[in-house]
């Protein structure tokens, strides 16, 4: 999975650039949150602006990271969110367990 | 009710493929801009998310990831109808143990048939000669005809 990191003071993004987040390579992105877990990054921001299509397995692999990130103390932030990507948060009712931001910056100011 | 185009495919189990016969639903779907059937592109992309988890769940539990076999996908459309069928070599399951109620938001998985049974009309998965057949149907309302 084609990721770009970006490391700020409180908190590191992680850019998603692929158009699918999907049961093909949800698994990725799932062992790519531990590793940032692992080295003590625990406050994360997901930008999914260039993600046009999400299924449940992409949904659980973030549901997967923020429930490490708190368990952490840490958290799990998502931005960038195209219209049909955003239906699914709020049909599956995540938009209620997630805090959803138009971009990193505004992810950013949270922390 | 006469079909209006049939599309028949077979792919290796295997998870690569999601992508290419979701896209291949989304495009069927995409063509039926003359039905009222919300929007066009929201319609697109349901079509597209219910395949790839009827897909995905093929692979992964029914066909339990075994390379050998094999996911074979029919998607028919009808003036009256969208019918997919998504063909497992597996055990099959019984789809009404499944909760028809909302996942729990806190769980990492359990969401697949929630939302194949939340954006089609009917859904059924049935015993087949090599498996079982996932079946998900979406009504397609014409639009009234202009009076001229």
């Amino acid at each position: 999975m084609n990721v770009t990191l970006q490391e700020f003071d409180k908190a590191i993004s992680v850019s998603i650039e692929e158009e699918r987040l999907d049961a093909h390579n949800s698994n990725e992105l799932k062992a790519q949150l531990l590793n940032l877990f692992e080295e003590g990054k625990i406050n994360i921001i997901i930008d999914l602006k260039s993600v046009r299509f999400i299924d449940s397995s992409g949904l659980g692999a973030l549901v997967s990271g923020f429930k490490n990130a708190s368990s952490r103390n840490g958290g799990v932030k998502l931005c960038g969110l195209q219209p049909q990507v955003k239906s699914m948060f709020e049909l599956t009712r995540l938009h209620r367990v997630f805090e959803i931001f138009p971009g990193i910056d505004e992810a950013l100011a949270t922390f | 009710m006469k079909n209006l185009l049939e599309v028949d495919i077979k792919v290796p189990n295997q998870t690569r493929y999601l992508s290419l016969i979701g896209k291949i639903g989304e495009d069927i779907a995409n063509t039926l801009k003359r039905f009222n059937n919300s929007d066009p592109e929201e319609l697109a992309y349901h079509i597209n998310l219910v395949i790839t988890e009827a897909m995905a769940n093929a692979i992964k539990h029914a066909n339990q990831n075994d390379p050998t076999k094999d996911v074979h996908i029919c998607i028919c459309l009808s003036d009256q109808e969208l019918c997919i069928k998504v063909y497992d070599q597996g055990q099959g399951f019984d789809i009404n143990q499944i909760e028809t109620t909302d996942p729990d938001p806190q769980q990492d998985h359990g969401r697949g048939i929630f939302l194949i049974r939340a954006l089609m009309d009917r859904v059924s998965y049935e015993r087949c000669a090599t498996g079982h057949v996932l079946e998900m149907r979406k009504s397609l309302k014409t639009l009234p005809k202009k009076r001229n």
